[in-house]
């Protein structure tokens, strides 16, 4: 794989998967989920 | 009126929103549209969209849906008592979309036991179009029922039932505490597989491999917004409904923010893994991969079944895929047959018992025309003019009306009253300029394209038939629904 699609491909699931994972820290903390 | 239902659990909320989210399209649909406009670099406007559209209308709609406690036409109702036909016109469109979604789950459900012995054969083009759909001359020769996917949209139709009759709690929610978890874990299986492939490095690369050239084009920001518009299941009353089941305390702008990245998370994974056994198939063949890849029922039904049979283990992969689309598509449908059923409750004080049942079989015999020898070109006219004249209109309709001519802010600041994310005053800005500029667009753009050209190149007369009467009845339909007398209370707040 080129480092340009490693890159990209990082970027993606970092935003979405990060995403995911801070609001979901988040509601874990509030023992609400 | 009765208690409200509400949710058990806030994970089974969030579940039951990301299960209505990802359906068919995250599979079939984003790694085609990343993969033709520009690669990686598709996830700028794609992001940009997620932040300035897709995460301002979700919160919008967990918002009005909890602040109103209402389905869709409720909850407009309580807004401004003039608007409920909006909530009627959104709840109509997940109607339309639910009669014809379940046929295409049916088609899944054939395919994931066909795959248990790779029964599409060496041919799975000709398989899929000439032996399991039998496909017809056109739109207007329906042929008769083809029994298999009759079969399996029974068995459908039964589930969706089953869960909606349950209630929120003990069917929609259990459901989805079920097939979410599932449907997760055959995409991680499925993922650990494809990425260990000969060749998917290759497959992947092409997916991610960045045109930074493609975000100077419009169009493809217009598909960006268009695929998160359509990813996340907003305004066609679903969102509303769901939220209307939460507890008072409830975090509005995390929901809505965990919905939307998981979504998305799940599109990216689900295209990797596509794009894993895409470049497999490319290698095995000695072709490159723009020959074979594709999107849409051509790909899940086709070019997929065309990759499986290279597999090691075949019948195991093809059999996970297939039963991936299947939960995808179940918890979309619980979701779309939930806001209607719910819209009918709160109009007319009726019991969900004989709501959902009545709304089944309704549903059911109207899917029947999908299930013939011409279903798929009927479901392929249904499904385009819907989509465009349906959501988007609708789509757009809302947001102007709740940003233009409602205090929008007192949305923001009431999810923000219960939320430990404030949104800023960006979200006004995102859903009073950014979003009506694009929606407006997207009509503008499909209304013009349809009035100059059929469709597809199909007959006039079926496109008026299956599409233009469809979404301008509904419309119509909407303002009756409105004139008839409501069980709800007349002034909520």
């Amino acid at each position: 794989m080129s480092s340009g699609s490693i890159v990209m491909m990082i970027i993606g699931l970092a935003v979405t998967w990060g995403g995911a994972a801070v609001c979901i820290a988040n509601a874990l903390k509030k023992r609400s989920l | 009126m009765a208690k409200r239902e509400q949710w058990g659990t806030r994970s089974g909320f969030i579940l039951a929103a990301v299960g209505s989210a990802i359906g068919l399209g995250n599979i079939w649909r984003f790694p085609y549209m990343a993969y033709d406009n520009g690669g990686g670099a598709f996830l700028i406007p794609y992001f940009f969209a997620l932040l300035t559209a897709g995460i301002p209308i979700i919160i919008l709609e967990f918002g009005v849906g909890h602040k109103y406690r209402g389905s869709a036409p409720m909850t407009f109702f309580n807004i401004f008592g003039k608007w409920e036909w909006l909530g009627w016109w959104q709840a109509l469109v997940s109607f339309v979309i639910s009669v014809y979604y379940v046929v295409v789950i049916s088609w899944a459900l054939n395919y994931a036991i066909l795959a248990l012995d790779l029964g599409w054969g060496a041919s799975p083009e000709k398989f899929f179009f000439n032996e399991f759909l039998q496909l017809s001359n056109g739109p207007m020769d329906l042929g008769g029922i083809v029994w298999p996917v009759f079969a399996a949209a029974i068995a459908m139709w039964a589930v969706t039932w089953i869960v909606l009759f349950s209630g929120v709690k003990k069917g929609i929610e259990l459901a989805n505490k079920i097939f979410m978890p599932l449907l997760f874990l055959l995409l991680l299986i499925m993922l650990v597989r494809a990425v260990t492939l000969d060749g998917a490095a290759q497959g992947i690369d092409w997916l991610f491999r960045p045109d930074f050239s493609a975000i100077a084009d419009y169009q493809v920001w217009t598909a960006a917004y268009g695929q998160i518009f359509f990813t996340l299941s907003v305004c066609f009353a679903i969102m509303i409904t769901y939220s209307s089941y939460l507890p008072a305390k409830s975090d509005i702008n995390n929901n809505g923010m965990m919905t939307a990245f998981i979504n998305c998370g799940f599109s990216l994974l689900a295209g990797i893994m596509v794009f894993g056994v895409l470049g497999h198939m490319a290698a095995k063949q000695d072709v490159a991969l723009h020959e074979i890849v594709t999107q849409g029922v051509g790909m899940a039904f086709v070019t997929i079944p065309e990759a499986v049979n290279l597999l090691p283990a075949p019948e195991f992969f093809g059999f996970l895929f297939f039963l991936s689309l299947v939960f995808a598509g179940l918890s979309s449908m619980i979701s779309i047959s939930e806001a209607c059923c719910s819209s009918l409750i709160d109009k007319f004080g009726w019991d969900r018992k004989p709501v959902t049942s009545l709304f089944c079989l309704v549903g059911f015999m109207l899917s029947l025309i999908f299930m013939t020898r011409g279903g798929l070109f009927i479901l392929d006219i249904t499904d385009h003019f819907i989509n465009n004249f349906g959501i988007v209109f609708a789509g757009l309709v809302e947001v102007i009306l709740l940003s233009w001519f409602f205090k929008l802010d007192t949305v923001r600041q009431y999810a923000n009253s219960l939320s430990d994310f404030a949104i800023g005053t960006w979200w006004n800005f995102c859903l009073k300029v950014i979003t009506p500029v694009v929606l407006g667009y997207m009509a503008v753009a499909n209304l013009v394209g349809d009035i100059r050209e059929n469709y597809e190149g199909y007959d006039g007369s079926a496109l008026v038939m299956f599409g233009w009467c469809v979404v301008v009845g509904i419309v119509l339909l909407s303002f009756v629904l409105q004139s008839m007398k409501s069980a709800w209370p007349q002034k909520t707040r």
